[in-house]
């Protein structure tokens, strides 16, 4: 058991003084996230649903990098990943990222081919 | 429980005792099952996403499926996911000081913040059990067609959706019940429509201001509503009445939106509802001065990084399924 616990979140930026503080401070970064989630999601400005990257809605792109965001700070302070050996932090961390980057990526290939097969193929489905 | 000092020259290592990552064995085991349930989790959303490729200009909008808050009425998209995300959030907050307060061994505080972390899951679960029931009985009903594509039905003045109630006509008719007598395996009638597809065919020919609007999606990511003679056209398609959701059909739109929906929430739900039970358990071995006995608290740490997992897949979750 990991009694010491590294007190310092944003690489060092903001040092809290105890572990409890720390939670406290994570739980308020977490919920500013999810307010500017839920209020980009409902006014959902035409800037951001009108251009695009890699042929997704930017906005998506916001919503993903900010629940990846989200994930980090639950591993790091709520699971105290922050506190565990590296060697046993990047094993839970790098092998499903890299097993489902993979998966991802050849599965929304796929159904992609499939978008145009349907679109472009002699089949009728939207009848 | 003091971490094993090992020095490189005198190690014994297939001798046990040491312990590479400086963690227990319980804990490693959990973080074993974790990744292995997100692989699981990310199985799933991966799925989800490779039908809504496939299906990318005809999949339902999520802000206009989830649009209910319990005892408001009203169109409110997303206000009562962004609430159970916080409540779950909240919970795991309560859940991670009660770890805290387990390695500083006040047991008084641990049960305290255990008992919220309960709570505050409670409350999830019932949540998502009135999302599902909302989901199941639908809003404003809509038509299925031989393509197995659903119409739904706007208001031409206002642009609002109207519900089969608004313009169905009352057509008295005469329907025979199917009954016990009549079937070889029979368990009951199955599910009634409240109108039926020549009531709303017929309403929606004498009231010229409703207009179908189609599951396709145009550049300005709205739903293409067609104009009344399109309309009409369209409508001969129809084959039967749609009233809410279930694994088979979805007057939402994609059949597979349903399906994906009861799926993934469900599995979630199901992860949330049995941590609830496992809190329980933990809550009254605390209760019962288990862990004081035992020195630590590290069933606590164990059970709390269970918990986070829940939160964690929710975030993702909510995102893939109510943002994006």
């Amino acid at each position: 058991m990991a009694h010491e616990h590294k007190l310092e979140i944003f690489r060092g930026l903001l040092k809290f003084k105890s572990n409890t503080q720390k939670i406290w401070g994570v739980l308020i970064f977490l919920t500013v996230i999810t307010t500017i989630e839920v209020a980009l999601g409902i006014t959902k400005p035409k800037s951001l649903t009108h251009s695009y990257f890699l042929g997704m809605k930017v906005l998506n792109w916001i919503f993903i990098i900010l629940t990846l965001v989200k994930a980090y700070y639950i591993a790091w302070d709520f699971m105290h990943l922050r506190d565990e050996k590296s060697a046993l932090r990047r094993a839970i961390v790098w092998t499903p990222i890299f097993l489902v980057a993979y998966l991802i990526f050849i599965l929304l290939f796929e159904a992609d081919y499939i978008y145009n097969v349907f679109k472009y193929g002699f089949v009728t489905w939207n009848f | 429980m003091d971490s094993t000092v090992t020095t490189a020259t005198e190690e014994n290592v297939w001798g046990g005792g040491n312990r590479p990552l400086g963690a227990s064995y319980g804990k490693l085991m959990m973080w074993f099952f974790l990744v292995s349930d997100a692989l699981t989790f990310s199985g799933f959303l991966a799925a989800y996403g490779f039908s809504r490729f496939k299906f990318i200009e005809t999949w339902p909008i999520a802000d206009e499926v989830f649009t209910h808050v319990p005892f408001f009425h009203g169109n409110y998209p997303m206000y009562y996911v962004a609430f159970m995300t916080f409540i779950l959030i909240m919970s795991s907050v309560t859940m991670v000081l009660a770890v805290d307060a387990g390695h500083k061994l006040k047991k008084n505080a641990v049960i305290w913040y255990m008992f919220l972390t309960i709570i505050g899951g409670a409350i999830f679960v019932g949540s998502q059990a009135w999302e599902w029931a909302t989901f199941i009985s639908g809003d404003h009903g809509a038509v299925e067609t031989r393509g197995g594509r659903i119409l739904q039905f706007v208001k031409a003045d206002t642009g609002e959706r109207a519900a089969l109630a608004d313009f169905a006509k009352t057509i008295p008719g005469e329907r025979t019940e199917h009954e016990r007598k009549n079937g070889i395996w029979f368990f009951n009638e199955g599910y009634v429509p409240s109108y039926s597809l020549e009531e709303v065919v017929e309403g929606f020919k004498a009231n010229p201001n409703v207009l179908i609007r189609t599951e396709t999606i145009n550049d300005d990511h709205q739903k293409i509503v067609l104009s009344r003679d399109e309309s009409l056209a369209k409508l001969k398609n129809a084959t039967q009445v749609v009233e809410g959701a279930n694994l088979i059909h979805n007057e939402y739109g994609s059949r597979l939106f349903a399906d994906f929906f009861f799926f993934i929430t469900g599995f979630h739900g199901f992860h949330v509802f049995s941590g609830v039970v496992i809190n329980i358990i933990i809550f009254f071995n605390v209760i019962l001065g288990t862990y004081e006995r035992r020195g630590h608290y590290e069933m606590v740490e164990k059970v709390g990084l269970y918990w986070h997992f829940v939160d964690l897949v929710w975030v993702f979750v909510f995102t893939f399924f109510y943002l994006v």
